[in-house]
Formats: structure tokens, sequence, C-alpha cells
């Protein structure tokens, strides 16, 4: 079995995009758990824009994982910041393998808990709202 | 960019001389060993001095040794082939199925046999519990002998973690209060270091591979001592003394004999060597907060260091260590092909949440007091790295960064 991964997966591993905490979120979701392996947590700033829509204007996130969820965690991130909440909530899991050019066919169910992390997060700014 | 090589205990590199060695049987030396023409008993004298290698390494007769593809075929033909001739007319039917006894922590070619074994309703087996050093304790051993057990097979060095089991105490034991129990060792990771002399060691079944030991990948042995009675699982022409079908692959063995030889010549210096690199890594490494050591302080092979790292996954750690040019391994369920983690570390009691951040370096003859020094600064940097990017560790209750000597 193929368990290795491509160049876009490998750069996000070694310098992940939006690493680390947003002081004050606008909205944070946790994910995973520890006996498994993997934990992520997702932060969102969220601004309304000239037409009233909210966007992400910051993301940053943390991830406790393997090679796989450290670079589907930065990927999110890339794909969601700047985005309107409602197009974030549609980045699928696809979408983060399309951008990471792919990935083991065993990492797909475990690792990709970010678009997960973000709606959390997501509910979260909602619920404070 | 540096290129440090710390995964030995996973395979070794062909040593030069073993290559040099090889070459003629490749295309001048070529012959069937089988044919009895010049060209073929030149192949065959091949053969038979590397045979000779081995015996002498192992302190047994030449014609005890079986050359096979590896360890795990080995340790298969050993286990198979000895409960299988316990329904052969030649011997004697026990009253109950045969009992084997093992371990826990062995490599998966026992377990998977043993298993295998079990299925087919050949034979019963006990896997015996370890410490948390990974040791199987001797009184546990004769605890579980039945009046059907048949083998008993512990591995002589733990490949995980490098626990040392007492295998010359066990044997001794068997021979003296259970004769008619046959004792088989995985010599995988023993052979370069430890004393592999099957008469000290009193097994009647000792496996091994070349790759372990700098000579190829696909090639491996069985020792069996004279009278122990094994059926052949390949079957086939009579080559191996008919114990093993098949044309045998002659630079492969002559391969394996030089470097059998040439491990064992060099066993003692090395073992003293990498023993003190050992110390060292280890030593530096478990004053990282958050990073034990996994196995025995003392009484380990002198070839494997290996940690928990907390707060860390085992792979997403050798893949920055692999950016950074060192090769490590991990026990981690993320870096394995069905996401199992290490049955090793589990049945050392270290929890599934520990066992992720599992980290092993191995020795071997290449590496240097710098390749050391240099594999500290990177897991220590790699390590830090990680943690910043996790959610649960807390940076300022775990001051990592003011340890000594980071980069």
């Amino acid at each position: 079995m193929d368990l290795s991964y491509t160049k876009e997966v490998l750069k996000h591993l070694k310098s992940p995009k939006n690493m680390g905490k947003i002081k004050n979120p606008s909205g944070e979701g946790m994910v995973g758990n520890r006996v498994c392996g993997d934990i992520m947590k997702m932060y969102l700033k969220i601004i309304k824009n000239e037409k009233g829509e909210e966007i992400i204007s910051d993301i940053k996130f943390q991830t406790l994982g393997c090679g796989a969820a450290i670079a589907t965690s930065s990927v999110l991130t890339t794909l969601a910041k700047g985005k309107t909440v409602e197009e974030a909530l549609k980045i699928s899991k696809d979408d983060i393998i399309k951008a990471l050019g792919g990935l083991p066919a065993i990492k797909v169910h475990c690792s990709i808990l970010a678009d997960e992390a973000l709606k959390k997060a997501v509910e979260d700014f909602r619920s404070k709202k | 960019m540096k290129s440090i090589y710390l995964d030995y205990a996973a395979t070794t590199p062909v040593d030069l001389s073993v290559i040099k060695k090889m070459q003629p049987f490749f295309d001048t030396i070529f012959g069937n060993p089988s044919e009895i023409h010049k060209w073929g008993a030149k192949a065959s004298e091949g053969i038979k001095n590397a045979r000779s290698q081995i015996s002498q390494a192992l302190n047994c007769n030449p014609t005890e040794i079986t050359y096979t593809s590896c360890a795990t075929e080995s340790i298969n033909l050993s286990h198979k082939g000895l409960i299988e001739a316990f329904s052969h007319p030649n011997h004697p039917i026990p009253p109950n199925l045969p009992h084997i006894i093992t371990s826990s922590i062995e490599h998966k070619a026992v377990l998977e046999t043993c298993k295998h074994l079990e299925k087919l309703g050949w034979a019963k087996v006990t896997y015996l519990p370890v410490d948390e050093y990974g040791l199987v304790s001797v009184a546990e051993v004769e605890k579980a002998i039945t009046p059907q057990t048949t083998l008993i097979s512990l591995m002589y060095v733990n490949n995980e973690v490098g626990t040392i089991q007492p295998i010359a105490e066990i044997g001794k034991l068997l021979k003296t209060k259970y004769p008619k129990i046959y004792f088989h060792t995985d010599a995988t990771q023993a052979l370069p270091y430890l004393d592999c002399d099957v008469k000290k060691l009193n097994v009647d079944l000792l496996s091994f591979t070349g790759h372990k030991i700098y000579a190829p990948k696909g090639i491996g042995g069985l020792y069996i001592k004279s009278g122990v009675p094994v059926i052949r699982q390949q079957d086939g022409g009579s080559q191996e003394n008919n114990l093993r079908a098949g044309t045998e692959s002659v630079p492969l063995i002559v391969g394996l004999g030089q470097a059998v030889e040439l491990v064992i010549k060099n066993r003692a210096k090395e073992s003293s060597r990498l023993k003190a690199l050992q110390k060292n890594l280890i030593s530096q490494l478990v004053i990282v907060p958050g990073i034990q050591l996994t196995g025995p302080k003392t009484n380990r092979a002198p070839h494997i260091a290996s940690f928990i790292v907390k707060d860390v996954e085992g792979e997403a750690m050798m893949l920055l260590l692999s950016d950074l040019g060192i090769a490590v391994s991990t026990g981690s369920a993320c870096n394995s092909q069905i996401l199992t983690s290490s049955h090793v570390l589990e049945a050392m009691g270290i929890k599934a949440e520990d066992s992720h951040g599992s980290l092993r370096l191995s020795l071997g003859k290449d590496t240097t007091k710098q390749d050391i020094e240099y594999a500290i600064s990177c897991v220590k940097k790699v390590v830090l790295n990680l943690r910043k990017m996790s959610p649960v560790f807390d940076e300022e209750e775990n001051a990592l960064s003011e340890v000594e000597g980071l980069h």
C-alpha cells in the first residue's frame, strides 16, 4: 500500500500556514481525541463587509496529529481565509484533498478533521451572536 | 544537506566487502548448484563456504543451517514445520493439541504464524505478557508449560524497544527440566551484537536475516539442531537438505555468509562503540520535558534507542526529521498501514494516546558521534515545533525552550 505523501502535503507540514491561536476569536472549535491521535482546533475572526456579509478575515489552527492531519488543517485555512462563512462551510473533504494533490487512501477517513473543526468554530460563533 | 541514517533496525546498507564477495556469483560463477558439472560445482562451493562461515558464528554443524529468503520465512518454516511434524507418523502424536508458548511482543512473523496454526486447529498458543520494560519473566515461561508444550518461541532482542530476553537462562531451564520442548529464538536484531552460540543459548531453532546485518534483502537463515523434526513448507526439489525447495540464490547466500563473518568479527568492538553513542543519545533526550525512554535502562541492545514523546505524533516527527536529513522510525498507529498502534508498546502498558508519540532511533556501523549530536539537536527542534502546533500543549507549563542546546 502506498503511504507516501505528495510534495504539497510535505510543504504544508514543513511550513504550515496560519498556525497558532487568535486572541478573542469570533468562534473556535475543537474536534478529535487523544486516543485516536488527532486533535484539531480552529480559531475564526469574522467581520461584516459593506454588503453585510460575514467574512472570515482571519483563521488559525492548532493540530496534534500526523502529517496528513497537519497538512489538511493548514490547507483548509488557506482555502477558507477571505471567504464568506457560507462559502467556507461548503469546503469539502474532496476540496481539501484536491488542494493537497491527493492523500494516501488510508488517511482520507481518519485525518481530515479540519472541515469539521471549521464547522464547529462557525457554530460557536453563531451561538455567541 | 545532511544525510544521517538512524534506522538500522529496519534495514542496513550492504557492506562493500559483501558486494565484492557476491559480484562474481552473478555472472562468472552463475551455475545451478544442483548440477554437478564444473559450473554447478563452483556455485555449490560458494554455498558451502557461506554455510561454514555461518555455522562457525553460531557454533553449530554446517548441515544445521538452512537458507531461506528472510527471517519471516525462517520463522514460518520453523514453527509450521515443527508443528506439522507432530502429525507425522514418524513422530509421536501428543494426546492433545501441541502447545506453543510465545510472548506478546514478538515480531508479527511469529505472532501471525502462531495465529495461523491456531486457526488451522494444529496448535494451542499462549502469548505471555511482558513487564513495563518489555521483559518476559522466566518464572512465567515455566508456569505456562503444560505436558503438551511442544515449542517455546521468544525473540532475543525486541526490534522496537531493544529489550534483551534471557534466552540462555530459559534455554538452560528447558534443557535441564523440560528436554522434550523445542526452543526457538528470533535472533534477527541480536546477531550483530550478542552471543548467538546455539550451544550456550541451548536453542533448537534460531532465525536470522541478511538485511539487518549488512547483507542484501531477500536472504535469511534458520538453524535447525540436528534431530529436530521440521517438515519443509515449500515443496519441490531436494535443495537445502530437503528442507526448502527451489534453486538457491547463490549470490545472496554468499553475501549472507560474508556479512555474518563480518558482524561476528566486529561484534565486541561495535557493541561497545554503539553502547557509548546510545548512552549519550538517551541521556540527552530523556532530560527534555515529556520525553521518556521505552524499554530497559540497562540490559538493552546497543543499537536501539526508543522513546515516547508527549504531545507530539510520531509520523509528523518522522517526516520533519526526514526533511532535516535524518531517518528514524515510529510505532505510531498513524504510520501503519492498518492504523493500529504498536502491539509491543501496548503490551508494555503504554497507553494508545502515548504510543502515538513513539520514536525509535537505531544505530549502525556508519553512525558517528557527530551524527548523534546532530540528531539530538534535530529531535529537540522538531519536538518544539510540533508542540507549538499542538492545541493540547501548554507552553507556559512546559518551558521546553529553556532546555540547553536547543537551536
